[in-house]
């Protein structure tokens, strides 16, 4: 959230950005291992809530959401009320999102966390593969690339993998979206799922990038066809199988002349890093 | 065929089960359970096919042929029909599970009996034949997954079930003959029998009790009754008593259906009876080698989503490495097909493989240039010898060409004609032979375009080659329709599937600009691929002659009809790209 100054974030800065991030996909990790066939979205997503405010979390950019079963994927997703948690139950081999974004002492983090339950080789496999996207995002911000291309880019490995983007079906088609310290004197409160106080601030950057003809959310309009500003992005390529989706959700440094992931030390990519050296994507 | 005399199996109730043997004692047992009004010898002709090295046994069931009938009509009910063929079963075969084969009322008896879980462990195998587990259809009845319309197509083809309910009437009519010439009517549908039926007056009489003592209690109360033994179903295409969907929609009980149509009507297994018998042989064989393929698990929301339409079914489909192609092979592969994608993008082809096989196992991936006459015969020769023949054939391999005739070059013509049509053409000459020859019931399907029937100034070597195809699977429809392979022209208009990044652009100015302007065309329209091969999937069921797939596609082939002079006027207008 660029008028928030985070192109000028310190190391204590993203040493807290890093920690909440940590927390969150720990939180999410957590209550993954705890999910049993016949837990619906909500009672998932509250277990998540509850956990993060259990370590000083204090607000919200938005709060947990879990999505299960082809609801992964954002199958038949016509309106935003079906981002919500449903009464959807977790079933064996079932596949499933947590996604959360609290707010702890003015830093925000934004996660995605993939599962399933039980067995799933098809849930494996586009694991696998989402890999390469993390790996074609960093590389084109550093390339100077318009997050426009960038966003096309993503879209073609999709298609060539054989998969289908599912971030088309965010509200505005984003794959991403500014962070930063949220400074605010609005009473801490949610609405529609969101904290007023980082909706004050997500309007503030929309107001200020506008100006510069630019964009906070990062999406595949014209107003997305330049390179990356410095700052904190909060990137969730998704992509889709089927009945299947699968994301990461991590935030991506960008400064003048380079970016990089605030953290590599995440379940995915540790995921990744375990894997096999003879595996085709670690040769 | 040359058969012992009967022998009696005593059923749990006291009554005498009239049963034949015959063929190799050493080879596996086939229990063979016949329908109404027929009695075991309806089996004569299918028998013979097997006799030389498998062992064949043929019940007449309780109240037809030989066998004895019970005073009652409770005697009737399914829950005792299925427990006589256990006892026949246990009789003939102690040591071993038989592979059972039933047709119609035989049909619905085995269903019973492999749907319970005490009785699974007799049956290798099944094989049903124009016949639907009752419990099944109620609740396909009752939902109606694949549609009003087929509910009430199978309403019509059932209209008899009422009038067998009447009192008096039905026994008025076999007695006076009206209903053995209405009978013999409806035994011509689809191709007549060359071997005639040889029926007694008690089979048309008692086999009335079947419907009265089940027909009522299981359609408006049906139960899930599950099973874990392979099943094949098999649906002539022209049954005079049963719609496809009625019986493929098994696939949501059934962990390893095989859902097969084949040429001919409700008593194929007297017109030919071999196109019958090759499949039942093909999954006796599949089950006694113990090499049996690997299932998938279905996953509870798949299961009812889809019913088997296509389970267990080969698809071949050209043009796999991307697009619709690509998208329908994963539609078919979720909906239970064993596919062979095939691409001149080998790489293409072998991912679109690799994630179908995590579908429904058993897919493969080849390299073909479909523009290859001798390329497309060996890929039909390999798919013979690895899958057997093919259920299903998508030619929809496709290339894009645009620009006005003027600017259009030799060598584009050449390459469009060679890859759109030319691929079509090789691909129904190296697959039509095979699947007429193996008795029928597959599906053919080309790709052609909306193009084929809207005619405009900036695409005329494309829309020539698409309207090539469209009337070449119109002609080839009219030519194998006799031989029961049907044939469908898929026109599926502006679908997102990235052909025009790889269309060839003559003379519309600087070409990665004009591509831009008509990418961004398709993604504004949205259709995804993923949505058009859904949609075919679904349609292929019903087999159309044209399938336009998006809004506009379905627009303009009304307009072709209704006012082909508006259409023309459109041809002249340059669009601005």
């Amino acid at each position: 959230m660029s008028h928030t100054n985070v192109t000028e974030a310190t190391d204590a800065d993203l040493d807290g950005f890093r920690d909440l991030q940590q927390l969150a996909y720990r939180a999410a990790g957590d209550v993954a291992a705890t999910l049993e066939p016949g837990v619906t979205e909500r009672e998932a997503a509250r277990r998540v809530r509850a956990h993060l405010e259990g370590h000083g979390v204090q607000d919200w950019f938005h709060t947990p959401f879990a999505w299960f079963g082809d609801r992964t994927a954002f199958r038949g997703f016509r309106t935003p009320l079906q981002f919500f948690p449903s009464g959807r139950r977790l079933e064996e081999g079932m596949p499933f999102i947590l996604d959360c974004a609290p707010v702890r002492d003015g830093y925000v983090a934004d996660i995605g966390y993939s599962g399933y339950l039980g067995e799933n080789a098809l849930h494996d496999r586009l694991m696998d593969d989402l890999r390469a996207h993390r790996r074609l995002i960093v590389e084109r911000v550093r390339a100077g690339d318009t997050l426009q291309d960038i966003y096309r880019a993503v879209d073609g490995l999709i298609r060539d993998q054989g998969y289908d983007n599912r971030h088309r079906v965010y509200p505005g088609r984003v794959i991403a979206h500014q962070v930063g310290r949220v400074r605010s004197r609005l009473p801490r409160a949610v609405v529609a799922g969101f904290g007023v106080r980082s909706l004050q601030t997500l309007i503030g950057d929309l107001l200020v990038e506008r100006v510069h003809h630019r964009s906070p959310l990062w999406a595949d309009g014209d107003i997305s066809a330049h390179p990356a500003t410095p700052g904190l992005w909060a990137v969730e390529p998704h992509i889709g199988f089927r009945d299947i989706g699968v994301k990461f959700e991590e935030i991506l440094v960008v400064t003048g002349d380079d970016a990089h992931w605030l953290d590599d030390d995440l379940p995915h990519v540790r995921r990744w890093d375990a894997q096999a050296p003879t595996s085709p994507e670690n040769r | 065929m040359s058969t012992r005399p009967h022998t009696y199996v005593t059923a749990s109730d006291g009554q005498r089960l009239a049963v034949r043997t015959a063929g190799n004692p050493d080879g596996p047992t086939l229990l063979l359970v016949h329908g109404y009004p027929d009695n075991s010898s309806v089996w004569d002709a299918f028998a013979a096919e097997f006799t030389a090295d498998h062992r064949v046994v043929t019940l007449d069931v309780r109240g037809a042929g030989h066998s004895t009938a019970p005073d009652d009509r409770s005697g009737y009910r399914l829950d005792q029909l299925a427990d006589d063929i256990v006892t026949v079963a246990d009789t003939v075969s102690p040591g071993s599970p038989v592979h059972l084969v039933g047709h119609d009322w035989g049909a619905i008896q085995s269903w019973h009996a492999v749907t319970e879980p005490r009785h699974a462990h007799r049956f290798a195998s099944y094989t049903a034949v124009s016949g639907p587990d009752l419990d099944h259809a109620g609740h396909w009845l009752r939902t109606r997954p694949d549609g009003v319309r087929a509910a009430l197509r199978q309403a019509v083809r059932s209209g008899y079930i009422g009038f067998f309910h009447l009192p008096v009437v039905p026994e008025a009519a076999w007695l006076t003959g009206v209903g053995g010439l209405a009978l013999s009517a409806l035994e011509r549908i689809g191709g007549g029998p060359h071997t005639p039926a040889r029926r007694g007056t008690r089979d048309y009489l008692n086999g009335l009790a079947l419907y009265r003592a089940n027909m009522a209690r299981r359609l408006l109360r049906p139960v899930e009754r599950r099973t874990d033994v392979p099943v094949q179903v098999l649906a002539p295409t022209d049954d005079a008593f049963m719609v496809d969907q009625i019986q493929s929609n098994a696939g949501r009980w059934v962990r390893d259906l095989r859902f097969h149509r084949f040429h001919g009507g409700h008593w194929t297994l007297r017109s030919r009876p071999a196109a019958v018998a090759a499949r039942v042989r093909a999954l006796v064989a599949e089950v006694e080698s113990g090499r049996r393929r690997p299932e998938r698990a279905l996953t509870a929301q798949q299961a009812r989503r889809h019913g088997g339409a296509f389970a267990g079914q080969v698809a071949v489909v050209t043009g796999a490495g991307s697009g619709i192609g690509r998208s329908l092979c994963f539609e078919l592969a979720e909906r239970g097909a064993r596919v062979v994608a095939v691409d001149v993008n080998g790489p293409a082809a072998e991912r679109t493989a690799e994630l179908a096989d995590l579908l429904t196992p058993g897919a493969a991936a080849r390299r073909v240039d479909v523009t290859d006459a001798a390329a497309t015969d060996r890929l039909a020769a390999w798919v013979r010898e690895e899958y057997g023949v093919p259920d299903l054939v998508v030619n929809n391999a496709g290339i894009g060409v645009a620009g006005p005739f003027l600017e259009t070059t030799a060598q584009d013509w050449e390459r469009v004609v060679d890859v759109n049509l030319w691929g079509v053409v090789h691909g129904c000459r190296a697959f039509a032979p095979m699947m007429v020859a193996a008795g029928g019931g597959g599906r053919i399907v080309n790709t052609a375009s909306a193009a084929a029937y809207l005619p405009s100034r900036v695409y005329g070597a494309y829309a020539t080659t698409k309207a090539a195809v469209l009337m070449l699977s119109r002609s080839l429809r009219g030519e194998l329709a006799g031989h029961g392979v049907g044939v469908t022209a898929v026109c599926p208009g502006l679908v997102d599937t990235g052909i025009i990044s790889g269309a060839r652009l003559s003379g519309l100015g600087e070409a990665s600009a004009a591509k831009d302007r008509l990418n961004r065309l398709y993604r504004m329209r949205g259709y995804t691929p993923e949505k058009a091969a859904a949609r075919i999937a679904d349609a292929l069921q019903h087999g159309p002659e044209v399938l336009p797939v998006t809004g506009e596609a379905h627009l303009g082939l009304l307009l072709s009809r209704l006012s082909p002079r508006a259409l023309r006027a459109a041809a002249r207008v340059a669009p601005p790209v």
